[in-house]
């Protein structure tokens, strides 16, 4: 929930008069032109950026580094990790990696891992580094981190960045799933909607410097579209939903 | 070169204890240390450090303070130094090797000032294990003290902040403050390491080890484990070997080392040269196949 949230960065503004409310157990798509502030947007819920002006609050509360009930998947997630983690390391992490002192990790938090490994098909490479992975699995490796501590609010950028068609429609499909399992809002960072609109409900657009909310319906628009990217779009409905292309 | 008929009598010579005693602690701290330096990307900055501590050196020499004390002042204000330049790796390494250059310069002058002998300089820059006093044992003990129960205490916070950094702060993590818990604690571990390889050889001890645990393990508690076992075993044999053949310790120590990682490489060669299978065809042929369970 954003009530007349502003944000600055580097003394530059990103967005002014955020006013939105983003109903609990939706889908939610962040779209916008590279630079509109996507990303600034998850800083802020994830309480590592403060609003400039105007009362943020997520899951009821002022967002705050460290809030258990959010999972978070940045950007590039993968690209940075090297050879050094096995993806069960990785993903007990989530659950022990904030811990100071010396404790060996117990029987249930191992459990856990297991589950969470398992709840994103990722059971069988478990054991695997990192750095064996192909693009889809260390995604799925990264959202079960992210879902490990059961996240009431998952924040995924650009989760499909890097992905081929397959791969790409078989993390939207696993999205789908994790928030038929239980009431968890999911919001999605990406510069393609397409891949996403079977799940999504809602979007967040971020348009002429200010964020707005609507149902995903309201959004997928030839006007509003091509408004926001600033470049001819189509819908085009088909019977499977809707779909829209980019046209010069 | 020459074999030492009385090298077991050597072994018994006070200075070989203390190289022992000296030679385990610095095994222990830089093998635990390793997994990190490798995992944060810092192996640069460790480099780095172990010269940045040579003006100490020679600083130390110059007003005649203890050298340990010139190294350790040196290495953990240019820990902290480099610190603060920039989280990026490509910002740091550029401010890295610039401060190691300005530093590496004023310990020529330093121990030109001094008029410090060849030999003196010598030892900075290449260590010498058989020279390790009893007062400088005592501060090894402390600085060993130090690093390992702190290392212990603050490891899985470190983990998530050094191989996951972007999620570790959003949960809450406090990467920064890791980061100079880490440089600080580098800084130590290099302050005694420095004298027993010196500064040109350091990377064999603090790298090198856990490099080659890495190969074998991806679990960090076995890592450190392995890499603190082949630095031990670079150290002890390499003392013994100095004993029986009358060659410097650091040639022996950082030779069996780099030995331990070659053949690591070898047998382990197999398993990292797999790269995933890539699709002959293009555009939308799906990628790798998805081991679903």
């Amino acid at each position: 929930m954003l009530d007349g949230v502003s944000v600055v960065r580097g003394g530059r503004q990103v967005w002014s008069d955020g006013s939105l409310t983003v109903p609990a157990g939706a889908v939610v798509g962040v779209i916008g032109p590279n630079g509109a502030g996507k990303t600034t947007l998850f800083q802020l819920a994830l309480g590592l950026l403060p609003a400039a002006t105007g009362r943020i609050e997520v899951l009821g509360r002022t967002p705050r580094a460290g809030d258990r009930r959010i999972g978070y998947v940045p950007q590039n997630y993968t690209a940075a990790l090297g050879e050094a983690v096995r993806a069960r390391d990785l993903v007990a992490l989530g659950v022990t990696g904030t811990r100071f002192g010396i404790r060996r990790t117990t029987a249930a938090e191992h459990a856990r891992v297991d589950d969470a490994l398992r709840r994103v098909g990722a059971a069988g490479y478990g054991d695997r580094r990192m750095s064996e992975l192909s693009g889809g699995q260390q995604q799925r490796v990264a959202i079960a981190q992210a879902i490990v501590d059961d996240a009431e609010l998952l924040l995924l950028d650009e989760p499909l960045a890097n992905l081929d068609l397959r791969n790409s429609h078989e993390i939207v499909t696993l999205l789908g799933e994790l928030r038929r399992e239980r009431v968890v809002t999911i919001m999605v960072v990406a510069h393609d909607l397409n891949p996403l609109l079977p799940v999504l409900t809602d979007a967040v657009y971020l348009l002429d410097g200010h964020p707005h909310h609507a149902p995903i319906g309201e959004v997928v628009t030839e006007d509003l579209l091509t408004h926001l990217y600033g470049t001819r779009v189509r819908v085009v409905r088909t019977a499977q939903g809707d779909l829209f292309t980019r046209s010069g | 070169m020459r074999f030492q008929e009385n090298w077991l009598q050597v072994l018994q010579t006070t200075f070989m204890q203390h190289a022992f005693i000296g030679g385990t602690m610095v095994a222990l701290t830089a093998g635990l240390m390793g997994y990190f330096v490798i995992t944060r990307q810092n192996a640069f900055a460790a480099h780095a450090l172990a010269h940045i501590g040579f003006p100490g050196a020679t600083g130390a020499i110059l007003v005649g303070a203890p050298v340990t004390l010139g190294l350790a002042v040196f290495c953990v204000g240019g820990g902290l130094l480099i610190g603060v330049f920039g989280k990026r790796v490509a910002e740091r390494e550029i401010a890295t090797g610039t401060i190691l250059a300005g530093a590496t310069g004023l310990g020529v002058l330093f121990a030109s000032l001094a008029t410090a002998n060849a030999s003196t300089t010598t030892t900075v820059l290449f260590g010498n294990l058989l020279a390790i006093s009893r007062d400088q044992l005592w501060l090894f003990g402390l600085f060993t003290v130090v690093v390992v129960l702190v290392l212990a205490g603050i490891a899985r916070p470190l983990v998530f902040a050094s191989v996951d950094p972007a999620v570790a702060e959003a949960r809450g993590v406090p990467v920064r403050a890791l980061g100079v818990a880490f440089v600080v604690l580098l800084a130590l571990t290099i302050t005694m390491a420095v004298q027993v390889v010196g500064t040109l050889l350091l990377f064999a001890l603090v790298v090198t080890p856990a490099a080659a645990g890495l190969r074998l393990t991806a679990r960090p508690g076995r890592v450190a484990g392995l890499a603190v076992a082949f630095a031990l075993a670079s150290v002890w044999v390499g003392l013994l070997l100095s004993a029986v053949i009358d060659l410097p310790p650091s040639f022996f120590v950082v030779s069996i080392a780099v030995l331990i990682w070659a053949v690591v490489l070898v047998l382990t060669r197999d398993r990292h040269t797999t790269v995933r299978p890539e699709p002959s065809g293009r555009g939308v042929a799906p990628r790798v196949p998805e081991h679903t369970a």
